[in-house]
């Protein structure tokens, strides 16, 4: 077998994805840094995309793998919608379950896709937020965090998350974790993009920055 | 050309493989089940922690399938795996359905799960599985497996992150053993009991295997059907 052919590390990466459900929706964040090992490479790439008018899917790891997956779920409603408009849409789960599908033949084919999917949908009043990892894992959750995202972000996002939390409130929290991770990993950027998946659709917003304060730093023992 | 390609083939170290990383296909999202028979009923039960790593992925993850009235099966190991093997005989279920207007007995289903792993003897599904119900006779029966098939049918089993902590738990307390107390071996307990001990065993459990907890879906088939119950575990 031709080695060269298999994503055995990945090259172009993106760092964590965040997630999380508010009581009418689902607000996704991301940065929008491509690394090239540690050389920050690309930095305005969007990795979150609409696939549908309900659902939207975000990824971390392969910006290549991740692209790729994105082509392959368009053409996979534009086979289900083209010539039926009129039927209903395929579901933001049964896209996760197709990703999972194609992630597990990868892996299983010694070939994987290195990426870690977040699929975040809202269709016929419920919302839906779930994600696939690069074995084909798959699982929903009212907050999810993939990266170095599942060890800072997570437990911040698990804790603030609430029933009846508000979009505001769970804008908040998500810009909160999205400037620990820009303080701790150093494979994020100052420069990201927050989507919100509700009954109104899918809006992806303009890249934007945070506040930050680095003067505190000068606490920090090491720090010069 | 081909003959270029096959003298460099040649000159490479036969016995040695060329020196590059090779993608590891496997990972064990952890967890714990179980599965106890009682004379005319089993019970199941599995909880809903996911790991990867020392992460806790998700606190609701099933990893348990109702295939028939009479039978459930409960599964431990790698998710991605789990679910490509509960498709895979769903999907075959149906097909029996469909061809025998009748569904699979029990035993049956313990023969199409082994062999459904034994198929992937060289590439094994990475699943660890507990089959339970109520056999063509009415009688509780529960079926033992390895990774690759391996197939006993026995009164009660464990597998998964927990197995090593429940396992002489249900040795003592239903398999009778080193018990002055109690001269029949062979008696079973009641339905009641067995679910109780299910549960204090799994509680017990995420006391030490930090890979159990959130929640247990617990399972009772007899001859009423399969009733179900979900109980809370740590939540650490």
């Amino acid at each position: 077998m031709d080695p060269t052919k298999k994503t055995l590390q990945p090259y172009v990466t993106g760092s964590s994805v965040l997630a999380i459900k508010y009581n009418e929706g689902i607000i996704v964040a991301a940065d929008t840094l491509g690394s090239y090992g540690s050389l920050a490479r690309f930095t305005d790439l969007q990795r979150m995309s609409k696939v549908t008018n309900h659902t939207l899917i975000g990824g971390s790891g392969d910006i290549s793998d991740l692209q790729q997956i994105q082509k392959t779920v368009e053409s996979l409603i534009l086979e289900n919608t083209g010539f039926k408009k009129d039927e209903e849409p395929l579901t933001p789960k049964e896209i996760q379950q197709y990703i999972s599908r194609v992630m597990y033949n990868r892996r299983s084919r010694f070939d994987p896709l290195w990426n870690h999917i977040i699929v975040a949908g809202y269709q016929n009043n419920e919302s839906f937020l779930g994600a696939v990892d690069i074995f084909g894992t798959f699982y929903e959750d009212n907050t999810i965090a993939s990266g170095f995202g599942a060890y800072f972000a997570q437990p911040l996002l698990r804790k603030g998350y609430k029933e009846d939390l508000t979009k505001d409130e769970a804008i908040d929290l998500i810009k909160t974790c999205l400037k620990v991770l820009f303080y701790r990993d150093a494979r994020t950027i100052n420069k990201f993009q927050i989507a919100e998946v509700s009954e109104g659709g899918i809006t992806i917003s303009d890249p934007f920055e945070l506040e930050t304060h680095w003067e505190i730093a000068d606490w920090q023992e090491g720090h010069l | 050309m081909q003959l270029i390609q096959q003298s460099k083939q040649e000159s490479l170290p036969k016995s040695k493989e060329i020196n590059q990383p090779q993608f590891f296909p496997y990972t064990n999202n952890q967890g714990s089940c179980l599965g106890i028979c009682g004379e005319k009923f089993a019970v199941l039960a599995t909880d809903t922690r996911m790991s990867m790593g020392y992460s806790i992925v998700t606190r609701n993850a099933t990893k348990y399938l109702k295939l028939t009235d009479k039978c459930v099966l409960v599964s431990s190991g790698m998710q991605a795996d789990i679910e490509t093997l509960h498709k895979i005989l769903k999907a075959r279920l149906t097909i029996y359905q469909n061809q025998h207007q009748k569904p699979m007995s029990t035993p049956a289903i313990s023969h199409l799960l082994s062999r459904t792993l034994y198929y992937r003897r060289f590439f094994p599904l990475y699943t660890f599985n507990v089959l339970g119900g109520i056999d063509e006779d009415g009688k509780g029966c529960v079926f033992s497996y390895d990774a690759i098939g391996t197939l006993e049918r026995v009164r009660y089993s464990a597998s998964g992150s927990g197995s090593a902590l429940i396992e002489p738990i249900l040795d003592n307390q239903v398999g009778f053993k080193n018990r002055g107390d109690i001269t029949d071996k062979t008696g079973f307990l009641e339905e009641d009991e067995v679910v109780e001990l299910a549960k204090d065993t799994l509680t017990s459990t995420c006391e030490r295997d930090i890979f159990t907890g959130d929640f247990v879906h617990i399972f009772v088939v007899n001859e009423n059907g399969v009733r179900e119950e979900k109980f809370e575990l740590r939540f650490d």
